[in-house]
């Protein structure tokens, strides 16, 4: 199964409710999968910064001195944050690049989950709401966010296996379904250079989004083309930095409501997600069509 | 009428109070409220009560409804009537995915749009849609009637058996072995009826009758790569 939550606001005065909402909502979801949870959420920027969040199995150890380490390597003024498993790195936007080359030589056990100027993924093994208490989501405030709590279905359940899946900078993924060619796509991506690290079906669809978008073509003709190249079941919600859309495939068994008033666009796997939200009982409710790509943005 | 607060009492317990409504029940109508998308609302009845949910419903409202008439005044989740067998649906507002799949009886009515896979597999229930639906509607559907008020998706009706499709708009297209038939007296008659039970304004001389070409009904090599 799977449950996937998005909100996208258009009220300024509900973003300091982001996190709440988004967490109030991905709760709702906790029986369509109770095996791993996450969020990304896009919060606030600053103007030449650039945040990258990263995890560890063993925090305690790799983020010791993480700032002062990766300050000196590569020269910069920065600050770290640490929220359980996470850390989440702000830098000045030009040494991005040094600074994820710098990570793994200094703290070869972190992964990146996130990079970009506004948006921060937090996800764990767990139920929705033990995740969202460790990294303390329903504080985050911001401009839209996406919640997925999964149901493993043909990999195993870890961290790295949890979505939402980082795409590039400020962009992730989250899926419910499976894909059927993820192999033959993985093997192919690797003639291409691009490396996935697990054996999850959803981190090659990701990581198919990024190459696309390596290759010139845009978020949207990404996920045009993966409705040829991407084969089996899927419902995808891609975050971008002013907003997030939603491709279903063609079949389109895997369930998806929206609903849209003057104060937000929501997402959610079922009806039920969205209940609590301002409103909702006036808000224009619908299912998005088949093999069409829809976006938000601010 | 019988208020009946989902979210004070719970779904058990709102199921087999209604399930437990004898032939000659007093209580003849409930209201349902707190909904709140909550799945298999008033499932399995057996009574002729009148049950109106207050919101919009999950999964599967009204499955294996027999004689009850449920009205969902909002808009209802996938599956809903499944496998119904007698008795009458009415949905508000618009109907997901898989309605009145495998539905053996009674009438489902839905004033808004159904999605994709409606009266998939259906076994004699009539469908009364006044707006849209979705694509792969009448997969295998082997008895009944489907009538759509406006535009039918892709795939209407592949690999159908003898259920009738009466389609006012248009059809995206056809699924396999589905094809357009002749509207006879007696299809207008029926349309007239179901119309009137449905409560639906609309002319039955404007729709389109689809239904089984019947070239799939027995192996023929010729046919292999439609099956």
């Amino acid at each position: 199964m799977c449950g996937i939550v998005g909100l996208f606001l258009k009220d300024k005065s509900l973003e300091p409710r982001l996190g709440e909402m988004l967490t109030e909502m991905l709760i709702t979801m906790t029986d369509r999968g109770p095996d791993s949870a996450g969020i990304a959420v896009y919060g606030d920027t600053r103007e030449g910064h650039a945040k990258l969040t990263v995890q560890s199995a063993t925090p305690e150890v790799d983020f010791d001195n993480l700032g002062k380490d990766l300050s000196s390597t590569i020269d910069a003024d920065l600050s770290v944050r640490v929220i359980d498993t996470h850390a989440v790195i702000d830098l000045p936007e030009a040494k991005m690049a040094e600074a994820r080359a710098a990570l793994k030589s200094l703290r070869p056990d972190t992964r990146v989950m996130s990079a970009g100027e506004v948006i921060e993924i937090y996800k764990e093994v767990g139920l929705p709401e033990d995740v969202a208490r460790r990294f303390d989501i329903p504080k985050l405030t911001g401009t839209h966010g996406i919640g997925h709590t999964r149901m493993a279905t043909e990999s195993a359940v870890t961290t790295l296996g949890a979505h939402p899946f980082s795409t590039g900078a400020d962009q992730c993924l989250v899926h419910n379904g499976s894909l059927s060619n993820h192999n033959s796509l993985r093997r192919k991506l690797a003639r291409e250079g691009v490396t996935v690290e697990t054996l999850n079906d959803t981190e090659v669809a990701a990581a198919y989004l990024t190459w696309k978008m390596q290759n010139g073509s845009t978020l949207g003709e990404a996920l045009e083309s993966g409705l040829d190249d991407l084969d089996g079941f899927y419902t995808f919600v891609v975050g971008t930095k002013d907003g997030f859309g939603v491709v279903r495939d063609p079949i389109a068994c895997k369930p998806a409501v929206m609903a849209e008033t003057d104060q937000y666009v929501a997402f959610g796997s079922e009806y039920r997600a969205l209940v609590s939200l301002p409103g909702i009982e006036d808000a224009r409710v619908w299912e998005p069509e088949p093999a069409t790509v829809y976006f938000w943005n601010h | 009428m019988q208020t009946f607060d989902l979210a004070d009492k719970g779904l058990r317990a709102l199921n087999s109070t209604l399930q437990g409504q004898g032939q000659n029940t007093n209580e003849t109508a409930w209201e349902v409220v707190n909904a709140k998308g909550s799945h298999a609302i008033a499932v399995g009845l057996d009574a002729p009560i009148e049950v109106t949910v207050r919101g919009s419903t999950g999964y599967y409202c009204g499955g294996m409804n027999k004689q009850a008439t449920i009205t969902v005044d909002g808009s209802a989740g996938p599956g809903t009537g499944e496998n119904m067998m007698s008795g009458k649906i009415v949905i508000e507002g618009d109907a997901s995915q898989y309605l009145g799949a495998t539905a053996h009886g009674g009438l489902i009515v839905v004033k808004g749009n159904a999605a994709s896979r409606c009266g998939i597999s259906m076994k004699g229930v009539n469908i009364v849609v006044q707006g849209n639906i979705g694509h792969m509607s009448g997969f295998m559907a082997q008895s009944g009637n489907v009538v759509v008020c406006g535009d039918a998706g892709d795939a209407l009706g592949d690999s159908c058996y003898e259920a009738r499709f009466f389609v006012r708009g248009t059809v995206k297209s056809l699924g396999a072995d589905c094809e357009k038939k002749e509207m006879r007296p007696e299809h207008i008659e029926f349309l007239k009826e179901i119309l009137a039970e449905a409560g639906v304004d609309a002319k039955p001389e404007e729709f389109t009758r689809y239904g089984s070409a019947r070239n799939l009904y027995n192996f023929d090599v010729d046919n292999a790569g439609d099956y």
